[in-house]
């Protein structure tokens, strides 16, 4: 058996390129959704003809649904996902090793492969990519608001623009860290060789790629006008780019809940012998909670999306007040799903923060009981609050005083996760390695977002700020502030480990320090926009906020340098330099750190034992984390 | 953070009280600043009952925020420059898991401040702000005491532009906001088509306008002045542009300006439909 993992090990060469290139894959994938679209097109255009009464415009959402449906099926064709399937029916026996692929090097990244570490990977390139196509949007963004008219950027094309940069951050990062991170480190982490699920967990990914390109393809439908929330009625009289704004949303949503479960599964019946509850690192509970989240609120996401699909087809009313229906329904289903889904952002961070500040403070995990319960009360109280979004929307306002309450509620679990990061740090010896760095700027930033969020929980002073840039800010403060900064942590922690590369130290302390700084003077003063009068999602604004404006978008600009910087870090260490990581650089007493770098396709020779937490420093007496069997060696491939 | 309890190792500075003391000093410089010297300067201002009572929220929050952002950042700042490892040598820190005491008292701490801001929150849109200028629906449950005789305005939203009507004065529609000054207003906003939202910026005024749905807003202006009218919910192309100047006029200015425009609009106003909470027009038909 084949040990190496390698990133573009270039060891299968025993089959053809050409070869290669006609089997199940990416090139067929593409083929496959581009085929389907123009078949699912024609047939829908024969359909539609039928049923529609309404449309003026030249666009027939009925063909563009069928065809889009007919993509996704064609693009999991090629890919392969029906094959196993049919074999299944045509009488083969069941088998959980076909797709591993090993010993196939590079081109396993090309195609459907149920190694976890694989789809780790896979995830993260597909995550970084549309990042950066989102936050590409944003820079287009920032540089229309240089001017306080709309000027280089026609009216439409700038919602269009927002919408996307929205929709597709908001979709990317709530599998921003389930999926990569996720999917690599939690069985490697309880001591398992595989998820529970390996063909889901790849479906997942391969849904989350098509979700990004259906979404980009709503440009070439007319784009949509509605940001990311997609409020209804508006929703239901755009042009056709809404279309591939639900069916992509529908995927993600399909794909939440289906790494939600793969997650909950693997953890549930996975463990390693000596996994206690009290055992498990507090990443994975972080995940735990997070694909609760998923599981519970995406299905309501995926039934509103359904009925907009129904309202724009086949014409009915479940959101026209004028034909008995409300768009408060849309209002109410979405954020029913909306803020669980801003935890489903929050959670993963907190979760990845409190895994690392135990490693570089060389303590403890402090109060890691009251980090799960912190946990688990954001993802209880997530789904009370939903009604914030809609204090003065004319919805239930006798209800406010109550959803002022739970929200102010979500601070206390919230409060939890700054004392476990306060008491980790209480006479630790720290070290600023750049995951660190991230870590600590995750506190400082998110308390930021967390005091902002109490102006507008409160709702006084929600009057005002509601429907701002303070909003926007304040969000950005949580998601980007937190978020992304946990995500870099967990990059600069993990990246080394996955890939067996070192990455470049000096640029990832410039790059933190520059998107620390840039982030800070991009969104602060953006809650001083928002207060000032300025709402979201205009592209021209009260002259007398021009010059807060610049300063933003320049600040904004050299935040996206910045994001440069991790990008010639990624393309330096990992393609040019590829300087070989140690096996655990970080002396972290993590399981996963006591697998080579990166580990060999089963992960474990034997399934380890695990003896105690993973949090055991500072205490001599300690036994290691694991009896890890025989057979592997530091440094070296397993052998089996 | 009352830390010192771990502090067993008797060659150790004390850490807590340090921490503490510079917490109490910032904690002080800071809610002096944010009340004395930036509170003036926090928006909403005093242009009615509503946005000076948002104003009055706001400045109190902020000072609020100082001593607990005072306490996480002195104790990070503090943590990352004492307890900071110099050099290349790995060093295990102390093994503590927890303590008991402080996280219990963490959680008094924190639920004993959410229930006051949530009182605190109560207490100031329920009672001494009439609903806070934001819009509570059909059926307000914070009524100002004189809402009876409340000047009526229905404010109507559309892509992409908005109008007023006066049911007191027959109904007359008027592209421009005009409202008197001391006299409280009661909004009704409501929409033709989707979803947008009402935003009387120097009022402290904001209501969803929304389909089939009359959203009740309160509000008394205080000084006569212009104010900035935006739409603050998504509403399609021109959303950035459903701006609008209003004005707040003195009792005769405003009775002067509503007199004129019954005469200037009194032919237009006999075509309209009868006043009504909302309007259902047309079905919505696919726009660009």
């Amino acid at each position: 058996m084949e040990a190496t993992a390698a990133l573009p090990a270039p060891s299968g060469a025993r089959v053809p390129v050409w070869r290669r290139l006609v089997g199940f894959g990416l090139p067929w994938a593409i083929v496959g959704g581009a085929v389907g679209y123009a078949v699912g097109h024609w047939i829908g255009t024969k359909i539609g003809v039928h049923v529609h009464s309404q449309t003026v415009t030249d666009q027939d959402d009925v063909a563009i649904f069928i065809g889009l449906l007919f993509a996704i099926l064609g693009w999991m064709g090629g890919l392969g996902f029906f094959n196993y399937p049919l074999r299944r029916i045509m009488g083969h026996p069941p088998s959980l090793e076909e797709r591993e692929g090993e010993g196939e090097g590079a081109w396993r990244y090309y195609r459907l492969c149920t190694d976890h570490k694989v789809v780790g990977i896979q995830y993260f390139v597909a995550v970084l990519f549309f990042f950066f196509v989102a936050g590409l949007n944003a820079m287009f963004i920032r540089g229309e608001l240089t001017s306080s008219n709309a000027t280089f950027i026609q009216s439409g094309n700038y919602l269009t623009l927002v919408g996307l940069h929205g929709t597709m951050m908001l979709m990317m990062m709530s599998a921003g860290v389930l999926g990569p991170l996720g999917n690599y480190f939690v069985p490697l982490m309880i001591g398992a060789r595989r998820m529970a699920f390996p063909r889901i967990e790849a479906l997942t990914l391969w849904l989350t790629v098509l979700a990004g390109f259906v979404l980009l393809a709503a440009i070439f439908l007319g784009g949509f006008p509605t940001g990311w929330t997609g409020y209804a009625p508006l929703a239901s009289q755009a042009r056709g780019g809404i279309d591939a704004y639900l069916v992509s949303f529908a995927l993600i949503g399909i794909a939440l809940v289906l790494v939600g479960i793969n997650v909950i599964t693997t953890v549930i019946t996975m463990r390693a012998p000596g996994m206690t509850w009290n055992r498990l690192p507090i990443f994975v509970w972080g995940l735990v909670t997070t694909s609760i989240l998923a599981v519970l609120a995406a299905p309501v996401l995926f039934a509103a999306i359904f009925m907009v699909v129904l309202d724009r087809t086949v014409d009915t009313s479940f959101f026209l007040a004028t034909a008995g229906g409300s768009p408060f329904l849309w209002n109410n289903l979405f954020w029913f799903f909306g803020h669980p889904e801003v935890y489903i952002l929050a959670l993963p961070g907190f979760g990845i923060v409190l895994e690392i500040l135990p490693v570089f403070a060389r303590k403890p995990l402090w109060g890691y009981r009251l980090a799960v319960a912190g946990m688990f009360g954001v993802a209880l109280l997530s789904f009370m609050v939903w009604q914030h979004h809609l204090f003065v929307s004319g919805i239930n306002a006798n209800l406010r005083p109550f959803y002022m309450f739970t929200t102010e509620l979500i601070s206390i679990p919230t409060g939890l996760i700054f004392l476990n990061g306060m008491g980790t740090l209480w006479r630790a010896r720290i070290r600023f390695t750049v995951p660190m760095l991230f870590a600590l700027a995750f506190f400082f930033n998110f308390l930021i977002g967390g005091v902002t969020g109490v102006f507008l929980s409160d709702v006084p002073s929600d009057v005002t700020t509601h429907g701002s840039y303070f909003v926007m800010a304040h969000f950005h403060y949580t998601i980007m502030g937190g978020l992304v900064f946990a995500l870099m942590a967990g990059l600069y922690y993990w990246l080394p480990k996955m890939t067996g590369f070192t990455l470049n130290e000096f640029l990832g302390k410039l790059h933190f320090w520059t998107m620390f700084v840039f982030f800070n003077l991009t969104f602060f003063p953006l809650f001083a926009a928002g207060l000032l009068g300025m709402p979201r999602r205009v592209s021209s604004y009260n002259p007398d906020l021009h010059t807060l404006n610049v300063f933003v978008s320049v600040s904004a600009f050299c935040l996206g340098i910045s994001m440069l910087i991790l990008l010639t870090n990624l393309v330096w260490s990992l393609i040019l330099k590829r300087a070989p990581a140690e096996t655990n650089p970080w002396q972290s007493k993590g399981l996963e750190w006591q697998l080579p770098s990166p580990p060999p396709v089963h992960n474990f020779d034997t399934i380890p034992v695990i003896t105690s937490s993973p949090y055991g420093y500072g205490m001599p007496d300690a036994p290691p984390v694991a009896e890890l069997g025989p057979h592997v060696i530091a440094g070296e491939g397993g052998v089996a | 953070m009352s830390a010192t309890t771990h502090d067993s190792a008797p060659a150790e500075p004390r850490h807590g009280v340090w921490i503490a003391m510079i917490w109490a000093v910032v904690t002080v410089v800071g809610v002096v600043l944010v009340i004395f010297v930036a509170g003036p300067h926090i928006p909403p201002f005093h242009g009615s009952v509503q946005s000076s009572h948002q104003h009055d929220v706001n400045v109190t929050l902020t000072a609020l925020v100082v001593p607990v952002a005072a306490l996480i950042w002195v104790y990070f700042a503090y943590a990352a420059t004492v307890f900071r490892q110099r050099g290349a040598e790995i060093v295990d820190g102390p093994p503590l898991t927890g303590h008991n005491g402080i996280q219990t008292t963490w959680l008094i701490v924190t639920a004993v401040m959410v229930l006051g801001l949530a009182t605190y929150g109560t207490v100031g849109l329920l009672g001494s702000s009439h609903g806070a200028g934001g819009g509570q629906g059909p059926k307000p449950l914070a009524k100002p005491p004189d809402a009876a005789s409340a000047l009526q305005v229905q404010v109507i939203g559309q892509q992409w532009l908005w109008t007023f009507r006066y049911p007191g004065y027959g109904g007359v529609e008027t592209p421009d906001l005009v409202v008197p000054v001391n006299q409280t207003i009661a909004f009704h906003v409501t929409s033709l088509d989707v979803i947008h939202s009402f935003w009387a910026y120097e009022l402290g005024v904001k209501a969803d306008a929304v389909p089939g749905t009359d959203n009740v807003a309160f509000v008394k202006a205080l000084k006569v002045q212009s104010i900035q009218v935006r739409c603050a919910e998504l509403c399609g192309l021109w959303h950035g542009h459903m701006n609008l100047t209003g004005h707040v006029m003195t009792q005769a200015g405003f009775a002067a300006w509503i007199a004129q425009q019954q005469v200037k609009y009194r032919a237009v106003t006999k075509l309209l439909p009868p006043y009504a909470p909302f309007y259902y027009p047309m079905p919505l038909r696919r726009a660009g």
